[in-house]
């Protein structure tokens, strides 16, 4: 039984691998995605023990607001210089630097725009001199207050040389500096981490980085010979108390890697969501591949059945051959995972300017990952087809007829329950009534509605594709083409439900996004009261800034009314971490904004109140009156009074504070602009007096309010797009399901096609019926995926009322592509089948068994 | 040689059997209260007009298909009310089947399909029977080839060896030779005659060839769906003769 069972595996190796292609892609991402995180967490590993090997131990003070990773590098809290004068004296203590260095030292290049990192910090340092690890590799170091050096990896993004007068922002407006030197790490490195680094001298980068004079944001401690880190930090941390945080070098290396790393399980996560769609429709394929394999071989299992194999034996004997598959494309899929799980690492290694990788690594769980899950989906996938097989009674052994079509009425009760099941799902993860659970309830309601819609598929394929089919019946070809396509519901089900998969959630994607972009562009267009709007795009978690400067020059501008900066940070509010907003015109919240007061006065703010949003206030059980301790990034914390409260909506902010709170913002300039003009003024005369004054603020620039919304919303594009660009993978994997079963039922009517073309179907028209028979089976499989995903993308949208999606926009244009596209890929899927078909010979074909 | 039936004797029996196929208006009755007993050691031979019930009864006795009424029996197992399990134990120990199509697998060689029926049932061939079941059939020096490298008549061939490796109780045989010519016709038809006349085995084979027939040592005759004749010892004369004469009421009918 076993070999005879792998010997007819071997006959099917084409077919069966074709199918197993999509279990191989599902793989490639399952391990492709751990041996990435293994590589770059290794990489970063070895990077940042390397970058910390000099420092033993490391003091700092706590940060006033804990910040994640996503949100950008803490703002440590500076310490004064004297700090240093009580660690030097700590017995074990060999030497201590203070060190200054914190993100937004942004210089800018050659092209007068700002060297931009995407994602890594852009470090303002003080010059400590070269060491093991820094090296000077042109001119010499900072000696004067306008002298900077910076790393290699910045000269060369910003194409400047030693020698150049060069701008950089800082906590000051831009200031332009010679640059006398560009270092280097050792090994030949031009960057760690992909950073930005500029070093200017001590009192300057004080001044420029930390806002202050004589304070450090951390000092750096050498240990005596004989005084281990650990010990020394113990002592150092005794000496200065709680307000410090004391670690070695060892622990800051580990820190600053699982900081990044905790940055990559999110790109793990896609990875590995993509792995799951890819492995979904891999499903729908290879049951069908085995359906159609099962069905040819219904002769082959009743003769086994016949000479005594039991119902089981049959079973096994398809699901070994599942094994088979799933083992190959496992092997297949792994090795083409750590392929792109290389490739990947050596592009995020580039992106982030040159990390060093260390040796590639496939790690245990990429193996175990791929073999379980190639092997688990494709036995899941095979196990109907292997309970069909058993079915097949041993008289099937002596008649030539097919089996005959079954009723749909089962599979027909199934794919409802199973459908309402995912209804039910998506109503409680989507109404918000799942918890904690909200997230696993909506992808279960998701994956419940695709498979129950796949098996209510058959049922309503049979009217949908004779009427698809109907517009290619002026043809005997086409007529023919649209009865095949017609005469296995499940089959023809199967096939479009894997491409339906891949439309839907292309088109669900699609419509939220859509109706986001569009409900927040009406919204703005409807309520910001601003003519002209200054703001800059962003490319790390800093956002672009400009100088406060700007704001008052703007509003001297004849024509004029009201001019706002916005500004805004995370702050600890009454104990909770909140987004708090500060407006430079507290006038702009009701005349821009059109903020609406609830309670109190929101149209002025003293330095000691506060404004908040109703939903805040409710929350936090605020009233006019109310008083709340805030920490800001900078200072110490400072109680507020609430003054009044305004209605949430999408402009407003959970907390507004007044203007001199921006002082103390780790960002303390304005992040956007708004301008009131006067009526009848000119948006057009305005507009180039605002770009003449944001000319040292390179970061931003000025639009109508027409194209800031365009820009706002455009992000929510380029996210669409990359979405698209993934899921169109999907889209893939359900052609080659096409290809797949246009193969085989060509292989199955080997005797009805070379009947055909015996009694005179040329060659042109046989291949014109596998067309029109692929053709109307992915238009089918699109059909339903628009409809289905509009449905899900509706459903969604409704969810999100809430949330400000007011809109719901169905994108038409893009759905009636889709339909076309589908056409296509039906056309292209025909191609080999077709021609395949066009071949058979006739007398061949006639005597074939 | 005698004609009578001991009871004790009878490899396969069928009791009042009927078949009735579909429901309604399209209802078709294929057998109407077959009763008929095979001797063990014996060759019997089914014939009968085309749409007589010859390939129903045969899969009613194999327990390939449920009858409507009566009961099967093989040997001592009754075989109507078997379930799944049952059956596949019946398949195993105590029925062989040769089929029109030769229905090999194409992928195995010709001693992996003669051997197939032993590895399903997970047992090992008894040598010195393999042997001469191999030297019966006249395919040692084939044995390595595929079904797609061997003649028709040589198909058969291996079929048969299938059949009778696992030494059933009764080999049932649909119409062997109905796709080979008359000369390889004949080599099987020999080859199941030794094995009855040597081996002891029972085959039960439907036919409509005289001449193949004549190899058997009982005719039982079938006309819509009822055992309406029988021969012993037949002759391709006696045989073509007791046709004749069934046919003519059926011309008649017409
Ligand atoms: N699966 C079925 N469903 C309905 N009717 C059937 C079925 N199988 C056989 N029949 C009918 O039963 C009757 C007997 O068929 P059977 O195949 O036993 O005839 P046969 O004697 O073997 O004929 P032939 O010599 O042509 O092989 C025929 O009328 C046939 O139409
Ligand atoms: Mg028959």
């Amino acid at each position: 039984m076993l070999r005879a069972t792998l010997k007819s595996l071997l006959a099917r190796k084409l077919r069966l691998l074709l199918s197993g292609l999509a279990v191989v892609l599902g793989v490639m991402f399952v391990s492709g995605a751990f041996v990435l995180t293994d590589t770059l967490g290794r990489s970063f590993d070895a990077v940042f023990a390397d970058a910390y090997a000099e420092v033993d131990v490391s003091v700092e003070a706590k940060p006033k607001i804990d910040v994640s990773t996503a949100e950008g590098m803490p703002l440590s809290t500076p310490m004064p210089a004297s700090v240093l004068d009580r660690i030097k004296a700590v017995p074990g203590v060999a030497d201590a630097e203070g060190v200054v260095a914190a993100d937004g030292a942004r210089m800018i290049g050659s092209n007068g725009k700002v060297v931009t990192s995407f994602g890594p910090p852009q470090l303002g340092q003080n010059w400590l001199g070269e060491s093991d690890l820094v090296e000077i590799r042109e001119g010499r170091a900072p000696q004067a207050d306008d002298e900077i050096v910076i790393n290699t990896a910045l000269a060369e993004a910003g194409k400047v040389k030693v020698g150049d007068r060069v701008g950089v922002l800082t906590l000051a407006p831009k200031k332009e500096f010679t640059l006398v030197g560009v270092f280097g790490y050792s090994g030949g490195r031009d960057s760690i981490g992909g950073a930005n680094e500029v070093y200017f001298t001590t009192p300057v980068a004080q001044q420029l980085m930390l806002g202050k004079p004589d304070v450090f944001s951390n000092v750096s401690v050498q240990a005596a010979d004989g005084t281990t880190p650990e010990a020394l930090r113990d002592e150092v941390a005794r000496t200065l108390g709680a307000d410090y945080q004391v670690k070695t070098g060892e622990q800051l290396a580990a820190d600053a890697s699982a900081g990044l790393k905790e940055g990559l399980s999110f790109f793990n996560k896609i990875l590995l969501g993509f792995a799951a769609v890819a492995l979904l429709v891999g499903t729908f394929l290879i049951l069908n591949t085995f359906s159609i394999i099962v069905a040819q071989r219904t002769r082959e299992l009743a003769l086994m059945r016949a000479i005594g194999a039991s119902g089981k034996q049959v079973i096994g004997s398809v699901v070994l051959e599942a094994l088979a598959v799933g083992l190959i494309a496992s092997v297949l899929g792994l090795a083409a995972g750590i392929g792109v799980g290389a490739l990947l690492a050596y592009l995020f290694g580039q992106l982030a300017g040159g990390l060093t990788l260390a040796g590639l690594g496939v790690p245990a769980s990429a193996v175990i990952g791929a073999f379980a899950v190639g092997m688990l989906i494709t036995v899941i996938a095979a196990l109907l087809p292997a309970l069909r097989a058993s079915r097949i009674p041993p008289i099937a052994a002596m008649q030539d007829v097919a089996t005959p079509d079954r009723p749909l009425t089962k599979v027909t009760i199934g794919g409802a329950v199973v459908t309402g099941i995912g209804a039910v799902l998506l109503f409680l993860g989507l109404g918000g009534h799942a918890g904690d659970s909200t997230l696993a309830t909506i992808l279960g309601g998701v994956l419940f509605a695709f498979i129950g819609v796949a098996l209510l598929t058959p049922i309503i394929s049979r009217p949908v594709v004779s009427l698809l089919g109907a517009m290619f019946s002026w043809s005997v070809p086409g007529k023919l083409g649209r009865l095949n396509s017609g005469r296995n519901p499940r089959r023809t089900a199967i096939t479009a439900a894997a491409l339906m998969v891949g439309i839907a959630l292309v088109t669900g994607v699609t419509v939220i996004l859509d109706s986001a972009k569009g409900s927040i562009g009406k919204l703005a267009e409807d309520t910001i009261k601003a003519e002209l709007v200054i703001s800059g795009s962003t490319t790390g978690p800093r956002p672009a800034s400009f100088d406060p400067a700007v704001l008052e020059k703007a509003a001297a501008i004849p024509g004029v009314q009201l001019v706002s900066g916005e500004y805004g940070d995370m702050a600890v509010v009454g104990g909770e971490r909140t987004w708090v907003a500060v407006s430079s015109n507290v006038a702009a919240l009701q005349q821009i904004f059109g903020a609406k007061a609830t309670a109190g006065d929101i149209s002025r703010l003293a330095p000691d109140q506060m404004l908040v949003s109703s939903d805040t206030a409710k929350a936090r059980n605020l009233a006019v009156g109310s008083t709340v301790p805030v920490q800001l990034s900078r200072g110490e914390a400072r109680t507020y009074t609430v003054s009044g409260i305004y209605e949430s909506s999408q402009l407003t902010n959970p907390v507004t504070l007044p203007p001199q709170a921006a002082a103390d913002f780790s960002i303390p300039q304005p992040i956007q602009g708004f301008l009131q003009l006067a009526p009848g003024t000119s948006v057009g005369a305005v507009q180039p007096q605002v770009e003449r004054l944001l000319a040292d603020s390179p970061e931003v620039s000025v639009a109508d309010r027409a194209a800031f919304i365009e820009q706002q919303t455009g992000q929510l594009d380029s996210l669409l797009q990359m979405i698209q660009i993934l899921l169109a993978l999907a889209i893939v994997i359900a052609v080659l399901g096409i290809i797949n079963t246009l193969a085989l039922s060509v292989l199955e009517r080997t005797r009805e096609l070379g009947l055909l073309r015996a009694i005179g179907l040329r060659r042109a028209q046989t291949m014109r019926m596998i067309t029109v028979e692929a053709v109307v089976i992915s238009i089918f499989g699109a059909l339903l995926g628009v409809v289905v995903g509009a449905g899900l993308g509706a459903a969604v949208v409704e969810a999100l009322k809430d949330e400000g999606i007011t809109d719901l926009i169905l994108p038409w244009g893009q759905m009636v592509t889709f339909l076309i596209l589908a056409a296509i890929i039906g056309v292209v899927a025909a191609v080999l089948p077709a021609i395949r078909a066009a071949r058979i010979n006739v007398l061949g074909a006639i005597a074939h068994d | 040689m005698t004609a009578t039936v001991g009871r004790e004797q009878a490899a396969a029996r069928a009791n009042d059997v009927w078949k009735v196929y579909g429901s309604g208006e399209a209802q078709v009755a294929a057998l109407r209260g077959v009763s008929a007993e095979f001797e063990r050691g014996r060759f019997t031979a089914i014939m009968g007009p085309s749409g007589s019930g010859k390939s129903t009864l045969m899969h009613c006795l194999a327990g390939l298909d449920t009858v409507t009424k009566g009961t099967v029996m093989i040997g001592d197992t009754t075989v109507t009310g078997l379930n799944d399990a049952g059956l596949t134990k019946l398949r195993r120990d105590k029925v062989g089947f040769i089929f029109q199509q030769f229905n090999l697998l194409p992928t195995l060689t010709a001693q992996e399909n003669i051997l197939l029926p032993l590895s399903i049932a997970g047992r090992k061939p008894d040598p010195a029977w393999y042997d001469t079941v191999i030297d019966t059939v006249g395919l040692r020096d084939r044995l390595g080839h595929r079904p797609a490298q061997l003649s028709g008549g040589q198909q058969q061939r291996v079929a048969c060896a299938r059949a009778l490796v696992a030494r059933p109780e009764v080999i049932f045989a649909d119409e062997p030779t109905g796709n080979l010519d008359s000369r390889s016709g004949a080599e099987v038809l020999k080859f199941l005659r030794n094995s009855v006349r040597e081996h002891g085995q029972t085959i039960v084979m439907v036919t409509h060839d005289p001449t193949a027939a004549a190899y058997a040592d009982r005719v039982v005759f079938l006309a819509d769906g009822q055992i309406v004749s029988e021969l012993i010892e037949p002759t391709a004369e006696t045989v073509l003769d007791t046709m004749k004469k069934l046919d003519a009421p059926v011309e008649v009918g017409n």
